[in-house]
């Protein structure tokens, strides 16, 4: 009876116990349809860093991470769908990894006190944190891509008389770059040509006519899924000089050139973050989770491009909920407080160093106006025979006084139109 | 000649030749519709289903090495040999017909007599169990389409053509794409082999039999089983063809399946039952969407080919609604 009472008396204790929860990170991947060779790789990249902290570092702050997957196939319903199954499941911030689910999430993420973290993507003018307390889109977006791209032709000589093509998948993502650039061209003298391409972009034997007619000194390309890999094609049937031509972090994979063979090599694509697998993490990854079994998917796309986007969203948002558990002084944080630690979040070299990707990315602060960052665009090059991409230019501003006034036009259009007052008193 | 003129002349030869790749896909709706009266909504993944399969028999890749690989703790992917094209070609036209077999026993034989509506939506159930299936095979990522096919303007045709500019700098002769002359031979050898089949031999002329009144045909003796396990063993083979040359446009991917977008407005041009119909409505989409492009896509911001193609169907459909070459329909009340 004794033993009875005593077994009874430590399960109650242990009932009793503040149980800590597992901080979840929900992924909205897409592993199938047209667009999962690009859904795969990052969705194996996110999963693997928080697997990689678990293991080695026993989660954040001491609590194990989780990341349930919900499939989006790339489709805006799914996706909405997929943020409300999981959002009870105690989310801590959504990477909705669409432009078009992310839109539709802002204003129900917003209501619900979860953060989204859009890294390249989604609404550009929700860089404004005044507006959109609680999206992100740090380090970079669309409009510093834009800028970005300029800039790099402008380091390579002058724009004025100079004559610059878009050619951009017909959609509220391709569109986003067209304000900047047309703004960018008034103040450098150089003729925009805009070329839609309709979705999905398997046939684009018109624009590439069209190129080759009016041979425009560089090409600038804001492009997803098969439109980058037929693009790439069309460019090198028309000898077009693939080092003239430049993709957006979209359109800059290793599956927008592999299929091209050859034909490819020097073409040009903005990042955001490092290429390659010679980052110190990588050995981590490779001892801690491929070789224990626990690898995301099938451990092949280890250091590719989106592999280390999906990789360094998860760092950014570890990084965050660290900020968050030092700010509010407890591991079991919430959404509200993982908002909070995106809003503080301080990027440093000796930061990344010290979590084994030395140069990874560039330094950056987030503050409660400025959820984009500095907006620092680096340039990638593909080198055909070794099938690798190799940073060419380091990360560089963008033209912030082109891009702010946009910002502040939309974001204060959207105010305005939502009633939103000013978070940041 | 006016350098304009010219270039519309350019975009008219590409337009042909985009035509002929948009009626290779129709080619397949056609065989099976003719056939047994079935709209096979799994044509476009058909052609991937066949492209990924012919690209995993030269790679010498494992099938479902994933799953495998899972299951069993294994880490196996390659059998590590490389096989030829045109054998590759042989192995994935023997998968097909096993397909075709399979759909047939599994599927279309138990809904023999049903409604089209019914067969049709057996056929959305099919395109997401292939494409499901395709995955689990071959995986996802992007395959490069190595057959040996050419790829990159023609410098023959641009240097011959370039003196009709009559020293005009701004015209650099015409450009066509190697690739795209390879598809329209293609496209008439594979014409010309399906008629002379569906013409000339036993199994041809019982395939037009049931597709005239299967009753009739299985009346004298024709096997509708046999037949439709044909009808889809070649509407595998057209697939193939058109998964090879969409593959080595773009790389084989998912997206493949999506090029029966392109189709659509083929068949409704050209009608459901007719193979030269396929062809026909495929130039004219081609050269319709891609000059109206070039006239008036500057005026309207372009990206106009998708409604145009369209628009242009619906034109025709209005006037012929079966279509330039399909059967008139007539029902006696």
């Amino acid at each position: 009876m004794k033993m009875k009472l005593g077994t009874m008396a430590v399960a109650a204790v242990m009932a009793a116990s503040p149980v800590m929860a597992d901080l979840v990170f929900p992924s909205l991947s897409y592993r199938t349809g047209p667009y999962a060779a690009g859904g795969i790789p990052f969705a194996d990249g996110y999963a693997d860093y928080m697997n990689l902290l678990n293991a080695r570092d026993g989660g954040i702050g001491g609590v194990m991470t989780s990341v349930p997957e919900c499939e989006t196939g790339y489709n805006t319903e799914k996706g909405v769908e997929c943020y409300e199954s999981t959002k009870g499941e105690g989310a801590l911030v959504y990477q909705p990894l669409s432009t078009g689910i992310t839109y539709q999430l802002i204003p129900k993420a917003t209501a619900d006190g979860i953060p989204i973290h859009s890294m390249g993507y989604g609404r550009t003018s929700a860089a404004n944190g005044d507006v959109f307390s609680n999206v992100f889109n740090y380090p970079a977006n669309y409009w510093n891509g834009a800028s970005g791209a300029i800039n790099y032709l402008m380091s390579q000589g002058d724009l004025a008389g100079k004559k610059i093509a878009l050619v951009y998948h017909n959609s509220a993502y391709g569109k986003e770059p067209i304000r900047t650039l047309e703004d960018l061209s008034k103040k450098h003298g150089f003729k925009l040509t805009l070329l839609p391409v309709d979705h999905p972009g398997q046939e684009q034997k018109s624009q590439w006519l069209q190129i080759r007619r009016e041979k425009p000194d560089n090409v600038i390309m804001y492009g997803w899924g098969v439109m980058n890999q037929v693009a790439v094609q069309e460019a090198a049937n028309i000898r077009y000089p693939m080092e003239d031509f430049i993709g957006i972090w979209w359109s800059g994979s290793e599956n927008d050139v592999l299929p091209a063979g050859d034909a490819a090599n020097g073409y040009k694509a903005l990042t955001f973050h490092g290429v390659g697998n010679d980052f110190p993490v990588f050995e981590d990854i490779q001892k801690y989770v491929v070789d224990a079994g626990n690898a995301a998917g099938a451990g092949d796309q280890i250091g590719t491009v989106l592999y280390n986007r999906g990789l360094y969203a998860a760092m950014l948002a570890a990084e965050a909920a660290k900020t968050a558990q030092e700010i509010h002084g407890t591991a079991d944080i919430t959404a509200a407080m993982m908002r909070d630690g995106m809003e503080a979040l301080e990027i440093t070299e000796a930061k990344m160093a010290a979590l084994g990707l030395p140069g990874f990315g560039p330094e950056f602060n987030v503050s409660c106006a400025n959820h984009g960052g500095p907006g620092l665009v680096g340039m990638t090059q593909w080198d055909a025979s070794a099938k690798t991409w190799s940073l060419i230019n380091e990360f560089a501003p963008s033209d912030m006084d082109v891009i702010q006034p946009l910002i502040d036009e939309d974001s204060a259009a959207y105010a305005a139109e939502n009633k939103i007052a000013s978070s940041c008193k | 000649m006016p350098t304009d003129l010219l270039y519309g002349a350019e975009v008219v030869l590409n337009g042909l030749m985009a035509g002929v790749l948009y009626a290779l896909v129709a080619l397949g709706f056609v065989l099976i519709y003719k056939a047994s009266g079935i709209f096979n909504y799994a044509q476009g993944v058909m052609a991937l289903f066949a492209a990924l399969t012919l690209v995993g028999i030269m790679e010498g890749q494992v099938p479902f090495s994933h799953l495998i690989n899972a299951a069993f703790g294994t880490d196996i992917h390659h059998f590590g040999w490389h096989v030829p094209a045109f054998a590759a070609i042989l192995l994935t036209l023997a998968v097909m017909v096993g397909f075709a077999y399979l759909v047939q026993r599994f599927v279309f034989r138990h809904l023999v007599g049903q409604e089209p509506i019914i067969l049709f939506m057996a056929t959305i159930g099919l395109a997401y169990f292939l494409e499901g299936v395709g995955d689990l095979m071959w995986g996802s990522e992007i395959k490069k389409m190595a057959v040996g096919l050419p790829q990159g303007g023609s410098l023959w045709v641009e240097e011959n053509t370039q003196w009709l500019g009559f020293g005009n700098e701004d015209f650099y002769g015409f450009f066509i794409d190697k690739l795209d002359m390879v598809a329209t031979v293609i496209a008439v050898v594979l014409v010309l082999a399906l008629v002379a089949f569906s013409q000339y031999t036993k199994q041809g002329r019982a395939m037009r039999a049931v597709a005239d009144d299967h009753q009739a045909a299985l009346s004298v003796g024709v096997s509708l089983n046999f037949i439709w396990i044909l009808v889809w063993s070649l509407a595998g083979f057209v697939a193939l063809v058109a998964g090879i040359m969409w593959g080595a446009k773009s790389g084989v991917q998912f997206s493949l399946s999506l090029i029966a977008l392109k189709a659509l407005p083929v068949l409704m041009l050209g009608g459901f039952t007719s193979i030269p119909g396929a062809i026909v409505g495929g130039l004219i989409i081609g050269v319709g969407e891609k000059l109206f492009e070039f006239s008036f896509g500057p005026m309207l911001g372009g990206a106009t080919e998708n409604w145009f193609a369209y628009v242009l169907a619906l034109v025709f459909l209005v006037f012929r609604p079966q279509g330039l070459f399909g059967e008139k329909i007539i029902e006696r009340v």
